[in-house]
């Protein structure tokens, strides 16, 4: 026998190859397609988180307030009137602040219909005074509008409820529809996830084969698949999460930017401030949790079942190919 | 060893490929199994690897029923039979070491254990010096050799080979055949399924041929 090269013995005791091939085209292309869908499905958690918070703001500014409508008459000073709205208002439990809005303020509400300049003391405008209202205890609000239209016949409370209903009403269908986007990005991602993974096995066919009949046990050959697809799964969850939180800091930075432009402010009030919230980061690190973990489970159902179907053709002759 | 008892084998509901086989391979044999091409030899082959139930009789192998064998305990009893594929089925990323290492790895083994082993059994075959070489580079006779080393190396109470020279040039053919019988003589049965009748010729061992689905044994 010839003599055996002891360099050739050396290297194999340093680095065995794995079993299972670190990287092929299928591994590479199941990377990119789990990269692809964690960025979708991160992008969408953090719309959905964003726009559950815009509304709860949008819903929590318009209940914070009240307002009281005194209309101009003749014969009226509307200014005691107001100072006496104010009074009553600020007498009742619940109520932090009253405020009486200033003709210069009004003039500045009316801007946009009006034009600059205009002398609201020859207009019959209606005058207001905001009421503050504590949140965790709110007043009676049917006992402060009786007591301010017995004082002043003129005025009228306005405690914004239409507004909270129609806009509590909205923001919930928001939110429910971004969580049914959000339940179907998941769905989407799941079967993506499974079949990609799947279509990856199958050109690994030929090693769980060998492996079976080399006697390996299946728990072996199962551990050896499931600890690659684990990896596979997990960088492309991480090149996915890691591209939605960057495109996130990349929004939150041009709206700061932005803030004081009218399209900032705009978008702003619509979407919030943009900022990157503990739920984001929690959101994106359950998606590539959940596609690492849904990998490397398909990846091990997928090679058990393989391993049972060569059984089951063991015995079963009739789904053999002779 | 192994026991076949009025074995009959048969795809779906097509006529049987194998009917009333009945025949034993016992400890230290050398047999070959031919017959013309489709006459079942795969097919006993795979019963043999117990990667087949038969449809009728049965079978017995190192002394237990195989139907009563469970699902799990087949790896077991597989890691007590070599085989050689008539397609080789080596793995492509491994080095002709590591496919050869490939039982023993899958067994728990440890490398240092078995290094020598493994680079003996390949200058034994005459692949001392394709150590690194990847199958895609090796000649069809050689890759024939990596897979008969890796069938070898945990030294198999009987090693079944499908084809074993429908590869390679009479020369290798012959050089093959005398590893079989040298590997027998260390005390493996061996069945060698082929359809060459020269190579046959050779060797004064019991014949296996299969013919219109029968098994008729000579010698």
């Amino acid at each position: 026998m010839a003599d055996t090269p002891v360099n050739a013995e050396a290297e194999h005791s340093v680095k065995p190859t794995p079993i299972v091939p670190p990287s092929n085209i299928a591994g590479q292309a199941l990377s990119l397609v789990i990269a692809i869908m964690s960025f979708l499905a991160c992008l969408t958690v953090g719309a959905v988180l964003m726009i559950d918070k815009s509304a709860s703001s949008w819903q929590s500014q318009i209940s914070r307030e009240a307002t009281v409508q005194i209309r101009p008459a003749r014969d009226f000073d509307i200014e005691t009137a107001l100072v006496e709205a104010q009074a009553i208002a600020a007498s009742f439990d619940g109520v932090t602040d009253a405020r009486i809005i200033g003709l210069s303020q009004t003039a500045t509400l009316l801007e946009p219909w009006l034009g600059k300049d205009i002398n609201l003391s020859e207009l019959p405008v209606p005058r207001l005074v905001v009421i503050r209202i504590d949140e965790r205890n709110p007043p009676d609000f049917k006992a402060i509008g009786t007591a301010i239209n017995e004082a002043i016949p003129n005025a009228t409370l306005d405690d914004h409820r239409a507004w909270v209903d129609r806009l509590v009403s909205m923001a919930n269908t928001t939110t429910y529809v971004g969580v049914a986007i959000l339940l179907l990005v998941l769905t989407a991602l799941v079967l993506t996830v499974v079949f990609a993974t799947r279509g990856a096995l199958a050109s690994n066919h030929i090693i769980i084969e060998v492996l079976h009949f080399v006697g390996a046990r299946a728990n072996f050959i199962a551990g050896q698949f499931q600890r690659r697809f684990f990896w596979i799964g997990l960088r492309g969850a991480l090149i996915g999460g890691g591209a939605a939180i960057a495109m996130f800091l990349i929004f939150q930075f041009w709206a700061q930017r932005n803030l004081t432009t009218a399209e900032g402010v705009q978008v702003a009030v619509l979407f919030g401030d943009f900022s990157i919230g503990m739920g984001i980061f929690i959101g994106t690190f359950f998606v590539i949790a959940l596609v690492a973990a849904l990998t490397t489970i398909t990846a091990r159902l997928t090679v058990v079942r393989t391993i049972y179907e060569i059984d089951e053709q063991r015995a079963d002759p009739s789904r053999q190919s002779y | 060893m192994i026991k076949f008892e009025n074995v009959g084998l048969r795809y779906g509901m097509e006529t049987e490929v194998l009917r009333d086989v009945s025949f034993e391979i016992p400890e230290r044999s050398f047999q070959f199994l031919t017959g013309p091409s489709g006459a079942g030899k795969t097919s006993l082959l795979r019963l043999l690897f117990m990667s087949l139930r038969p449809t009728r009789g049965s079978i017995s192998m190192f002394g237990r029923d195989i139907a009563t064998i469970e699902r799990h305990e087949l790896p077991i009893m597989r890691r007590r039979i070599g085989v050689v594929f008539q397609d080789f089925r080596l793995l492509d990323h491994m080095t002709t070491y590591e496919n050869v290492a490939l039982p023993l790895r899958v067994r728990g083994k440890d490398e240092s254990g078995f290094r020598s082993d493994v680079s003996d059994l390949l200058n034994w075959v005459g692949l001392g010096d394709k150590l690194h070489a990847l199958p895609p580079v090796l000649s069809g006779g050689e890759k024939q050799r990596v897979a008969i080393a890796r069938a070898l190396i945990d030294q198999p109470e009987v090693l079944l080979a499908d084809e074993p020279t429908g590869n390679v040039d009479p020369h290798m053919a012959r050089r093959l055949l005398r590893l079989f019988l040298e590997l027998n003589r260390s005390g493996t049965a061996v069945v060698v399924a082929t359809h060459d009748l020269g190579l046959m010729e050779q060797v004064d061992a019991r014949r296996m041929i299969l013919n219109n689905s029968h098994l008729d044994i000579y010698g």
